[in-house]
């Protein structure tokens, strides 16, 4: 599963040494910041030589929906300060998948650990790699980014089939992304994030008054 | 080219605000992971949140022109797959080399 990161981490790769950007940033900011979706849109935010304000301003806009995975990460199956630190350091949208998915219930806190380990190594390899073999391959060759969306597309699909029977639950979502996308597309993330969890929110006292009702 | 120092510094402020925003909430929300409330939306939220993802990767896709196909052509492929194997690595690995195909020949420049 996480080898799904080493491909995306390639194209981030190609993609950095494309733009014009030493090698090392790719390993650097893979290493560092990991967090797949952002590093994307860093590299047109440097490229641009943005204010750093702009950054930061950006990468909360980005990132603040990990904010909601604290709900749900399993952290206290991991043990010991340095390991809690790494794993919520290392807390992605894919390992936060992996770590909520079904077959990971009964892993213990030392696999979940290694597991994020193994993932973000994907992750800086492929990016090195691709930034090492990105002056190798024309510009003519686009496209690699869909490697994310493929990325998000299986995790969804995954996790649609965990929850079978609960149809609402992804509709609900999927209708906050395309509202979110009409009235604030320059802020998708953050809005569909919000009205999702407001709509699940509004359907969890509306279920219980009425069987409380019954 | 940005100067060295700016793109070091770059990587620090996204850093430091990405893991501020995966730690902190941990200290803040501990005490309402016992409320009902909370593992209610502990259980639906992945399903959900990975769905807004895929809707975010793909919100610039330009349904009314040509170069469009690509992506769609490869969101197929990747879904299809995925529902056939069930192997992610394999789902995204095709997924990803139909996009590269049709972007860089067909559909490309």
């Amino acid at each position: 599963m996480g080898l799904g990161l080493l491909p995306l981490g390639l194209a981030l790769g190609v993609l950095i040494t494309h733009a014009g950007l030493p090698w090392w940033c790719a390993s650097l900011s893979t290493a560092v910041i990991y967090a797949g979706s952002f590093e994307f849109i860093l590299v047109g935010l440097v490229l641009a030589a943005v204010p750093l304000a702009t950054i930061a301003l950006t990468a909360f806009l980005v990132n603040v929906r990990h904010v909601f995975y604290a709900l749900s990460f399993p952290l206290d199956k991991v043990s010991g300060r340095p390991a809690r630190a790494y794993s919520t350091f290392a807390l992605n949208d894919e390992s936060y998948a992996l770590a909520t998915g079904p077959q990971a219930r009964s892993w213990s806190g030392a696999r979940l650990l290694w597991l994020q380990v193994l993932m973000q190594a994907y992750w800086v390899g492929g990016a090195t790699a691709g930034a090492l073999l990105g002056s190798v391959v024309p510009d003519t060759v686009t496209g690699l980014d869909f490697a994310l969306t493929a990325l998000f597309t299986v995790l969804a699909l995954d996790a649609v089939r965990e929850r079978r029977g609960d149809l609402p639950t992804p509709l609900l979502a999927l209708l906050s992304a395309l509202i979110a996308r009409l009235i604030v597309p320059g802020q998708l993330m953050l809005g569909a994030f919000a009205l999702f969890t407001g709509a699940l929110l509004v359907r969890h006292f509306v279920t219980r008054s009425r069987s409380s009702h019954a | 080219m940005p100067d060295t120092r700016y793109l070091l510094l770059a990587v620090a402020v996204s850093a430091a605000v990405t893991w501020a925003l995966r730690a902190l909430p941990f200290t803040v929300l501990a005490p309402l992971r016992a409320s009902a409330v909370v593992r209610y939306l502990g259980a639906r939220m992945p399903a959900g949140v990975m769905v807004i993802l895929c809707v975010y990767c793909l919100r610039d896709l330009p349904l009314s022109r040509p170069e469009a196909v690509a992506p769609l052509a490869a969101l197929a492929v990747t879904v299809g797959l995925h529902l056939w194997r069930r192997n992610a690595l394999l789902s995204i690995l095709g997924g990803t080399m139909v996009n590269v195909v049709l972007a860089s020949t067909v559909f490309g420049h």
